[in-house]
């Protein structure tokens, strides 16, 4: 159950994980995330999907080594069993033939952007995107990207491949009319991404991943104001319009842990 | 009537020693107490106890069994009925139920009938669980959604009958809110799974991880050969006060809070990977069980202060007698008749005070307790680092959400044939929080025993 069939290292820090998962994968759609947990006394860890193939029963994740937990997973080999994998968990995002789209992610989440732009695609829309990574030696897919986007931006924080920084799209919005936006990357990209549609009425849909427990509505630690209500991101979302969500409350929100997650990366780094 | 003595203490861990450790707070009879509490009962030729009790033991019969030191034989007339004693024992509410009805109550203390069913249990343990041998299996398959106390209990008595049984878990272990919500002190984790190990023992599959509504829906459970279905997926969405400044940091719902200290161990971070954060001073709001575990819990992961804050006076707290007073002893304060109206929070977004209004009681209300009345103009600050939110769950809505036909209140429970615990669509049974809203762990079980025996004539009817 849930073996780990290929495994990729895409930049320094970020890993790809195919994953067997049958039941799963005939469900999985763009949108969907999983939960997993890989040892007795580990958390369980929310990551969205990047990829399915109902017929080889598989699902792909691709994630970032950033703290204790998400290090150790990265240790694990082909062949090896992630002990718990719960999902598809939240909704399937809003597939439509909208037109003329922006497709923005960034980071680790490029992976999961493919995955959105490979079904938008096939649903009829003409895609511009663009990746956006800290720098030259983050990005990753950038081939994959091409094969789906009809036109492709890539661009770092400090310019060492492709454009620099997001000024770039101030301009695009302002030239050209896309009929939707969908982003998907850090919270903080999502949040300047939203700030730079809302002038322009662009319907912006972000996709969210606050902490997270159980991810089937229970704990509510994923609660986000959305349009002035709370809205919990694994039952109510993970996609919402990016116009209506309070990034900074959502921003305080995913911060509330790091001492405790610099004392885990800490204590475990001197053990190995 | 024959006279009878007190009942006889169970130890416990005394309160300022317990305040430091998660370890089991009642201690249990030894084998003597057990015995000599035992003797009490009159064993009355018209028992009433019986009558208190969701799933029918036969109450005087272990009793008569304890009498005599047979204790194998004591835990197998229980396990008759109740497949679940070490649990039972612990957490249900007895002094409104079996032990309601006893006779030396009306003069005395009753049997204590909760504490025995507990040690007979604790004694199988200790000496070798035996399981009845599976019978042929001639029956149906049965697919039960959720394991907790509805679903073990439905799983067990049809596994019991013969029949070939597979429960669907969304979490990473068994046991619903028994693994998640009842903190270790009350009821230990261990004992949770030696019950659910009995239950696998008598056939039964567990499929952990696996959420049907996401993973499979219901009528491809049906599709997939399963000739029943039994859902009894619980109270599990949280509810908030929807007050302005609760999502702040450090404002946890009891869910998350017990979720994190009980199903992944926070109380043990770093060892566990899972984290929590509690301030000097937590405020619980809330009067029930629920409130009272996440007040207890916070003590024991190192708040200086622990307040209940509840809108109804101290006769309205809905929480059991007993948990009230373990967390008086602990040295929980109670802020009765008071009510959140806002929180308010420092520059990093952490809660750092608390706007709470006074309260008064008038009419009774439709629950008919004294309904609660803000008093004008009382509202007052007051310092919180954490705030627990304990005021309820309600349905977890995904199962109604993705299965057609399945009809439900307005209040997003399941409606059920109170007889047969049967859906509007055929081959569906529901029981637990999903029917009741949210009730004991005894009334689900009472519920999934029903809900067995029609899924048993069901499937017989059937072939």
């Amino acid at each position: 159950m849930n073996r780990i069939l290929t495994k990729r290292t895409l930049t320094q820090n970020v890993k790809l994980f195919e994953v067997e998962a049958p039941l799963i994968a005939r469900k999985a759609k763009p949108g969907h995330f999983v939960i997993l947990r890989f040892h007795e006394k580990g958390e369980r860890i929310p990551i969205t999907l990047a990829g399915s193939g109902p017929k080889r029963g598989t699902i792909t994740i691709v994630f970032a080594e950033v703290g204790k937990s998400s290090t150790q997973l990265g240790n694990l080999e082909e062949g090896d069993e992630i002990l718990n994998l719960l999902g598809p968990l939240g909704n399937p995002f809003p597939l439509d033939n909208y037109g003329t789209i922006l497709c923005i992610g960034g980071g680790v989440f490029i992976g999961a952007l493919i995955y959105h732009m490979k079904a938008l695609k096939e649903a009829g829309n003409k895609i511009v995107a663009v990746l956006g990574s800290r720098g030259k030696k983050h990005l990753f897919f950038v081939e994959e990207a091409k094969e789906v986007a009809d036109e492709l931006y890539v661009t770092t924080d400090d310019g060492s491949a492709g454009l620099e920084g997001l000024v770039f799209l101030e301009d695009l919005l302002k030239e050209r009319s896309f009929d939707h936006v969908f982003t998907i990357g850090p919270t903080s990209l999502q949040k300047e991404v939203s700030e730079m549609t809302r002038p322009h009425g662009i319907r912006t849909t972000v996709n969210l991943f606050p902490i997270m427990v159980d991810g089937m509505g229970m704990c509510g630690a994923c609660r986000v104001t959305v349009g002035g209500e709370t809205k919990f991101a694994c039952v109510d979302g993970p996609d919402f319009d990016g116009h209506e969500v309070d990034f900074d409350e959502l921003i305080s929100r995913m911060r509330v842990y790091n001492p405790q997650e610099k004392i885990a990366m800490i204590l475990y780094q001197r053990v190995v | 009537m024959a006279a009878r003595g007190p009942q006889v203490e169970m130890p416990k861990q005394p309160p300022e020693e317990r305040v430091d450790n998660f370890d089991e707070v009642a201690q249990g009879y030894t084998e003597e107490m057990a015995i000599e509490e035992a003797l009490r009962c009159l064993t009355c030729p018209n028992p009433q106890c019986i009558k208190g009790c969701p799933v029918d033991i036969d109450i005087p019969g272990f009793i008569d069994l304890m009498k005599q030191g047979k204790f194998d034989e004591a835990i197998k007339e229980v396990k008759e009925k109740n497949a679940l004693p070490a649990i039972c024992g612990r957490v249900c509410p007895q002094e409104s139920q079996c032990q309601k009805f006893c006779i030396l109550g009306i003069k005395g203390d009753p049997i204590a009938i909760g504490r025995l069913e507990r040690f007979v249990a604790d004694w199988e343990q200790e000496h070798g669980v035996e399981v009845p041998g599976n019978p042929d299996n001639n029956g149906g398959k049965v697919a039960v959604v959720g394991a907790g106390p509805a679903g073990l209990t439905v799983a067990a008595e049809l596994a019991k009958l013969g029949h070939d049984v597979t429960i669907f878990e969304a979490l990473h272990n068994a046991g619903g809110v028994l693994t998640y919500g009842i903190p270790q002190f009350r009821l230990p984790k261990e004992i949770v799974q030696a019950e659910v190990n009995y239950v696998q023992k008598l056939g039964v599959t567990i499929n952990l991880d696996a959420m049907i509504g996401k993973l499979y829906t219901i009528s491809e459970l049906f599709a997939d050969g399963f000739d029943a279905v039994f859902i009894g997926s619980g109270a599990g969405l949280t509810r908030f006060l929807h007050v302005p400044g609760e999502n702040l940091n450090g404002i946890y719902s009891a869910n998350e809070f017990l979720i994190r200290t009980n199903l992944m161990r926070a109380y043990k971070f770093p060892e566990y990977d899972t984290p929590i954060n509690v301030g000097k001073i937590v405020a619980v709001i809330g009067g029930g069980n629920v409130a009272m575990d996440s007040a207890r819990s916070a003590l024991r992961l190192g708040a200086e202060k622990v307040i209940i804050v509840y809108r109804r006076g101290r006769e309205e707290l809905p929480a059991r007698l007993e948990e009230v007073e373990n967390a008086e002893e602990e040295g929980v304060e109670f802020m009765l008749l008071n009510n959140p109206v806002r929180f308010k929070g420092d520059d990093l977004g952490r809660v750092k005070q608390m706007e709470v209004i006074r309260m008064e009681l008038g009419e009774p209300d439709e629950s008919g307790r004294r309904r609660p009345i803000p008093v004008e103009g009382s509202e007052y600050l007051i310092d919180v680092n954490t705030v627990v939110i304990a005021i309820g769950q309600t349905p977890n809505p995904i199962i109604q959400r993705t299965t057609e036909g399945l009809e439900t209140t307005r209040w997003n429970t399941i409606v059920v044939d109170e007889e047969t615990m049967q859906t509007s669509i055929e081959g569906v049974y529901a029981g637990g929080d999903i029917v009741s809203g949210t009730a004991t762990v005894i009334s689900a079980m009472g519920a999934g025993k029903k809900a067995a025996k029609a899924i048993h004539e069901y499937i017989f009817k059937k072939s």
